[in-house]
């Protein structure tokens, strides 16, 4: 049905993100407990940013990178 | 392909490894090549069934690398096709008992004075020791996946770990693809299966039930048959052979085609 959401959309989001992590050699849950740290630490820092805080596993070629973005105004 | 000693290949088990080089090795056979199938899937044989020579094993793959039977004594002719042989696995003796320097030798030792054109090799499921063994003496590999999460996640480790063998000519077998299913986006299409493992589509085989027919009565699909399958395999193995195939909508023959189909009338 049209207003339904695709599953093949949905395999390819899952997959795509648990093949950075393969690909990575990471473990999900390991990378998400440093993300919510590395938040913890970046709201004392940043108190008046909390909302816009970000932490993510990005894919940039044949690389994997940790991006932390952070908006100063 | 430049490859003359090709590992199909997947990670995971039950995509269609075996049909898929009882198919291809056929296939390649019918088009003038001398091809060499072997199972490497010691303990758990089963290309002989698929290809229904399992009544003519006397001697396999182990015998033939310890010494206990030559070569030629253990290569089934298939007698319904020029030039194609199997080398069956072992049933019964120990994996541990395949030496992966002595089968790169013997591969080798096909191509050079056995006269092969190609040699097809039928890896067992999973990324250990069988696996590697098989891939030693490959000097390229189809990946066989199935548009589905767990298949392509096997698929990706397999591709890693064949590049990091510096086997490089590699492509995609995209195996019991449903192009109805594609069509109402509730299945991973060619398209999404490309992008996700960056591997190139060598062979796109529909889902068809010719195959377990065929595999029931023990003959190569592409021997017989002209079903969708059947006609895929042979042209996957004229592109192997370097011929510029050009892949079939089955997408658009089965979505759109049936939706006009259906819009008058018709089935």
């Amino acid at each position: 049905m049209w207003w339904r959401r695709k599953s093949k959309d949905k395999a390819k989001e899952r997959l795509k993100l648990v093949l950075a992590y393969d690909r990575a050699k990471l473990s999900p849950g390991l990378v998400e407990s440093l993300k919510r740290d590395l938040l913890e630490v970046l709201r004392r820092y940043f108190p008046a940013q909390e909302e816009g805080l970000s932490v993510a596993l990005e894919e940039r070629g044949e690389k994997m990178v940790l991006v932390a973005d952070i908006p100063l105004r | 392909m430049k490859a003359k000693a090709i590992v199909v290949t997947s990670g995971k088990g039950g995509v269609g490894k075996t049909t898929t080089t009882a198919n291809l090795g056929a296939a390649l056979a019918k088009l003038g090549e001398k091809v060499a199938v072997i199972d490497v899937d010691v303990g758990l044989r089963n290309l002989d069934v698929v290809m229904g020579l399992e009544g003519r094993v006397v001697f396999d793959l182990i015998d033939v690398l310890e010494g206990r039977a030559k070569v030629r004594q253990a290569l089934i002719r298939d007698k319904r096709v020029e030039n194609l042989f199997l080398l069956p696995a072992s049933q019964t003796k120990d994996k541990e008992a395949l030496d992966a320097a002595r089968f790169r030798e013997l591969v080798q030792r096909l191509l050079t004075e056995e006269g092969f054109d190609r040699v097809l090799i039928d890896s067992p499921a999973g990324i250990e020791k069988g696996f590697q063994t098989a891939a030693a003496p490959a000097e390229g590999a189809l990946v066989v996946v199935n548009p589905e999460v767990s298949s392509v996640r096997d698929a990706d480790r397999i591709i890693g770990l064949l590049e990091a063998r510096e086997i490089r000519e590699n492509f995609l077998i995209i195996n019991r693809l449903r192009p109805k299913m594609v069509a109402r986006g509730d299945m991973l299409s060619v398209e999404d299966v490309v992008e996700i493992l960056g591997l190139k589509p060598i062979g796109i085989i529909p889902e068809d039930e010719q195959v377990l027919i065929s595999t029931n009565q023990g003959e190569p699909l592409v021997l017989k048959g002209t079903s969708p399958a059947a006609v895929a395999y042979l042209e996957t193995a004229r592109r192997i052979r370097g011929e510029e195939v050009p892949f079939r909508n089955l997408e658009e023959a089965q979505g759109l085609l049936a939706v006009i189909r259906k819009l008058f009338g018709g089935r």
